[in-house]
C-alpha cells in the first residue's frame, strides 16, 4: 500500500508496473483496477491553459493513507497505489493515479471507484486554473460525471 | 498557550492573511473571530484540526493547528 504526493509530472503506466514488480503480490491477483485523472484544456466550456494545485501537504499524505486503511478495511484488496501531483500541471498531464488490486475483480472495481469519489470530496487539494482572462480557482468538483 | 492557524487556496487569497500562532481561543468559531478580525465567515468554510475535520463549535487546546480552507478540487 502506498500513497505518493509529486510535485513532478508522472508516468502513470510506468508507476503502476513498478509498483507492481516491487510488492509481493507473487501471483495471488486476478485483477487490478486503474483510474488515471488527467488534465483537460477546458472547464466549464472555457479553455484553460494550465493549472495550479494546491494542497495542505500534511493533511493531504494523512487523508491519502487514511482512505487507502478505510478501503482495505471495506474490501478484501491485496495492494493500492495513489498518487496525486500537485504545483504546476499543463494539459494531458497525469493528476491523480488510483490502482487497486484484488483477487477477484469486484473488489478492485469497487475500491478504485470508492477512492476516486472519496478522495475527490475529503483529501484538501485545490485547482487554480489559467484561462485566456487571468487565473480562476475551481469552486467545485464535478458530481461524479 | 499557543495555537497554529493556517489558511489555504481561495480563502488565503480573499482574506489576504497569513498563518500565524494565536494565544488562545476555546473554540474554532474563536480562532476565525480572532485571526480574522471578525470577518463574516463564508457558508462554504471548510475547518481541520490537527488534520482531522471539526465544526466551528469544536473546542481546541494548547498546541492545536487549526486550519480553514474552501470546498477541495482535488482528483
Amino acid at each position: 500500500m502506498a500513497a505518493y504526493i509529486l510535485e513532478q509530472s508522472f508516468n502513470p503506466w510506468e508507476s503502476i508496473s513498478e509498483h507492481q514488480k516491487s510488492t509481493t503480490l507473487d501471483n495471488q491477483f486476478g485483477a487490478t483496477a486503474t483510474f488515471i485523472g488527467t488534465m483537460r484544456d477546458f472547464n466549464d466550456n472555457v479553455a484553460v491553459s494550465a493549472m495550479i494545485l494546491e494542497h495542505y501537504p500534511a493533511m493531504t499524505q494523512y487523508y491519502l493513507e487514511k482512505l487507502i486503511d478505510e478501503a482495505t478495511c471495506k474490501w478484501n484488496l491485496l495492494d493500492i497505489l495513489i498518487i496525486h501531483r500537485v504545483g504546476n500541471i499543463k494539459p494531458s498531464d497525469p493528476i491523480m493515479l488510483i490502482a487497486c488490486w484484488s483477487a477477484h475483480r469486484r473488489a478492485s472495481l469497487d475500491a478504485c471507484s470508492w477512492l476516486i469519489e472519496e478522495l475527490k470530496h475529503r483529501a484538501p487539494f485545490w485547482k487554480k486554473e489559467t484561462r485566456a482572462n487571468g487565473e480562476y480557482w475551481v469552486e467545485k468538483n464535478t458530481n461524479g460525471l | 498557550m499557543s495555537i497554529q492557524v493556517k489558511f489555504f487556496a481561495s480563502l488565503k487569497e480573499t482574506l489576504n492573511i497569513d498563518d500565524h500562532d494565536i494565544k488562545s481561543a476555546a473554540t474554532v468559531g474563536e480562532v476565525w473571530d480572532i485571526t480574522t478580525t471578525n470577518t463574516e465567515r463564508p457558508n462554504n468554510v471548510l475547518v481541520a484540526i490537527n488534520l482531522e475535520y471539526a465544526q466551528f463549535e469544536s473546542t481546541v487546546k494548547d498546541g492545536d493547528e487549526v486550519a480553514f480552507f474552501p470546498p477541495v478540487t482535488g482528483g
